[in-house]
């Protein structure tokens, strides 16, 4: 008999949309407020004016010792999925039950000090994330192995690197020992070794039979660490199945409308203005939107958006990402250096960015275009990494007269050069 | 797995009208409220010149203002003892008392980033910001004995009294801390309020002058505010003056713990809303 871990029934969370945005009233506000509509809240009709449900109707169980992947893009309720069950939220409506402590990894590094010296942060964070301090005093040397600080430890963290800083903060949380354990995208941050150490420590969790719910954007570290996926969009849970075939649905579906993303006014986070995505699209040499390009022809990837007010040193940009999380290239638009010195600065107004992806490049298969804007060094505006998906087709590429798949996300046209070798001279 | 037979059940359901106070929760946390008030203490005069002695600083230099202005020029009467040493024993547990609120109303807004990734009770950032005071009022409290050698006073028979008032002083600043940390969370007009709010209640407490000055029949309405019967009951342990403890403290006593009462019913109500407001 397997076990519950995790039910979840008919949850369901609205905000309201101005909390999203500005986050408190003030006095007057409310005041106002309820002059106007009489009576405080209570009894009312649930479904507020002005609100959004970030999730809704959602119900699944996760039985003990089970690795459950969630997929979804950004602002589908995830993250939203992942605070309710760690009880950072509570759900405006449903109910879920929870067997076990539950351990959660929102974000690592929660509470850190910056005064405070690596060996009193990890007893703070410990702390916070729910350790008591006898099992923090029994792990500790294996944290700061696990962190490589030991060096440091006695060092106020506001001295780390970032990528000591970030060890550090995960080892914490690794080395926690709930029952059930959320994951949010933490391995999105810090370098490739980093994310390899911190997937190794998640399988190792997975194997001990602990049950985890894990949120990403990689679906290569889906694919590996999960069984199950469940694929949220749009606040509601459209599929619960093995993760190959969770990952295939998603990625075939939501993302791509024939060819092109718009983004719709309560898709785009409040803090990306004065940059204001408008779609990405991708195109035929003669301007048509297409959801499929072929090998053997250039095509065109267009970014339009608009700024509200003049952007100084902005770089707008792609990345090709394949099926399977792995980056292909990046690219941005003011690469080339004469590009970079006439944009330096950006005027208020509408721009499309756009970039021809040569003919003979890409190998068959579904690529993810993912988009950014960003001031170097300053801060990113916007940023996804799933804007949109499309199929290239490879026929009449080069070796195409072999009808066998190829390895490798592209296929490039080499010049081989062939000699006769003769020995005999 | 065997070990999950005895495992920790917890629902998660919208929780409707009053929620329980859920003290359960934090006496799990318990140790988080040391550590959250240890890093306060750590955290909190690092990179400033003078360090810890502020703590006596704030007190003492109120003090030696109070001396000149209300005891030198307004005479004010101070019960038959030195003005200095009257309104220091005030002071203490009013310096306590003042930065318990300034610090737990802002401690939820501070510590915003935590509140919306983890799950802790939150009620321990407000005590564990009231709480770390403490240590702060201690080392003000060492200023006071070498006061009292230095003025011939010596503390009554009463002095064992004197942790009771401490623990008044305490309740009521959680109390009125919970009120206004969950308040600033919801509105941040309390940051504006704050300030008048604490210089008000510091007039309306026997600290510049003696409750003596205050006419028989307002006394009752005068102990409705707790802080009055923490100085005085700080005046009658220490020093022996004023008036013993009786229905003015009692009544003291029954204000603070309404206070404290009614500050965890609304910190637990208004708590839900926390990490989507703050």
């Amino acid at each position: 008999m397997t076990l519950t871990a995790i039910r979840v029934e008919n949850i369901g969370k609205q905000y309201r949309l101005g909390q999203l945005v500005t986050s408190y009233r003030t006095l007057r506000e409310t005041i106002e407020e309820r002059i106007k509509i009489g009576k405080p809240e209570e009894g009312k009709e649930k479904s507020l004016p002005n609100s959004i449900w970030a999730l809704r109707n959602v119900s699944f169980d996760v039985h003990q010792g089970q690795v459950l992947g969630v997929v979804g893009r950004n602002g589908a309720g995830k993250s939203t999925l992942l605070k309710i069950l760690s009880r950072v939220t509570e759900p405006t409506e449903g109910r879920a039950e929870i067997h076990g402590r539950v351990g959660s990894l929102l974000e690592v590094g929660t509470g850190f000090h910056p005064e405070l010296t690596g060996r009193e942060n990890i007893f703070l964070n410990g702390a916070i994330l729910g350790m008591h301090k006898t099992e923090i005093d029994s792990k500790f040397d294996e944290i700061v192995n696990f962190a490589e600080v030991e060096q440091f430890i006695d060092t106020p963290v506001k001295r780390y690197s970032s990528g000591m800083y970030l060890r550090l903060a995960f080892a914490v949380a690794a080395h926690l020992e709930p029952e059930i354990l959320v994951v949010d995208e933490v391995l999105a941050v810090g370098d490739a070794e980093f994310q390899r150490k911190c997937l190794g420590k998640m399988s190792d969790v997975a194997k001990q039979g602990r049950t985890v719910m894990f949120v990403s954007h990689n679906m290569s570290a889906i694919l590996r660490l999960t069984e199950e996926t469940l694929v949220i969009d749009r606040g509601q849970l459209l599929l619960r199945a093995p993760t190959q075939e969770a990952v295939d649905f998603y990625l075939s579906r939501g993302l791509t409308q024939e060819g092109q993303r718009q983004w719709l006014a309560d898709e785009i986070p409040a803090n990306s203005a004065p940059f204001k995505p408008v779609a990405v699209r991708l195109k035929d040499k003669k301007g048509h939107v297409i959801d499929a390009a072929r090998s053997t022809e250039d095509f065109y990837i267009e970014f339009e958006y608009a700024l509200a007010k003049a952007i100084k040193g902005l770089r707008v940009g792609i990345y090709l990402i394949t099926a399977r999380g792995e980056f292909v290239f990046t690219s941005f638009d003011t690469d080339e250096t004469e590009a970079f010195n006439t944009f330096d600065q950006r005027t208020a107004g509408k721009y499309v960015s756009k970039v021809k992806i040569p003919a003979n490049l890409l190998n068959s298969g579904r690529f993810v275009v993912g988009v950014n804007a960003s001031s170097y060094r300053i801060r990113t505006y916007f940023h996804d990494e799933q804007a949109l998906a499309f199929n290239i087709d490879a026929s009449g590429a080069p070796g195409t007269h072999w009808p066998e798949p190829r390895m490798g996300p592209v296929r490039p046209a080499l010049k081989w050069e062939i000699k006769t070798i003769d020995y005999a001279n | 797995m065997q070990k999950s037979m005895d495992t920790r059940i917890t629902l998660i359901e919208p929780s409707k009208g009053w929620a329980a106070l859920n003290l359960r929760d934090l006496w799990i946390y318990r140790e988080l409220i040391l550590f959250m008030t240890w890093r306060d203490l750590k955290v909190r005069y690092k990179q400033t010149l003078l360090g810890a002695s502020w703590a006596v600083l704030q007190p003492f230099l109120t003090m030696v203002v109070f001396s000149i202005f209300f005891g030198n020029l307004a005479k004010i009467p101070s019960d038959g003892v030195p003005y200095p040493i009257f309104s220091y024993t005030a002071l203490i547990p009013w310096t306590l008392f003042s930065k318990a609120l300034h610090d737990a109303s802002r401690s939820l807004v501070a510590s915003s980033h935590m509140i919306t990734k983890v799950y802790f009770p939150r009620m321990i950032l407000p005590l564990a910001s009231v709480l770390a005071g403490v240590v702060d009022f201690f080392i003000a409290f060492v200023v006071l004995i070498g006061m009292m050698i230095f003025y011939h006073i010596s503390p009554t028979t009463n002095v064992w009294t004197l942790p009771l008032f401490l623990i008044l002083a305490l309740i009521t600043a959680i109390g009125v801390g919970l009120w206004l940390s969950a308040l600033n969370v919801l509105y941040r007009d309390i940051n504006y309020v704050l300030p008048f709010l604490t210089q008000f209640w510091m007039f309306l407490t026997p600290i510049a002058y003696p409750s003596s000055m205050i006419p028989q029949r307002f006394q009752m309405l005068y102990a409705l505010n707790p802080m009055t019967g923490v100085v005085e009951g700080f005046r009658w342990a220490l020093l022996g003056s004023g008036q013993a403890p009786g229905t003015m403290t009692l009544v003291s006593s029954v204000v603070a713990v309404i206070l404290l009462v009614t500050g965890m019913v609304y910190f637990r109500r208004m708590e839900r809303q926390f990490s989507d407001m703050v």
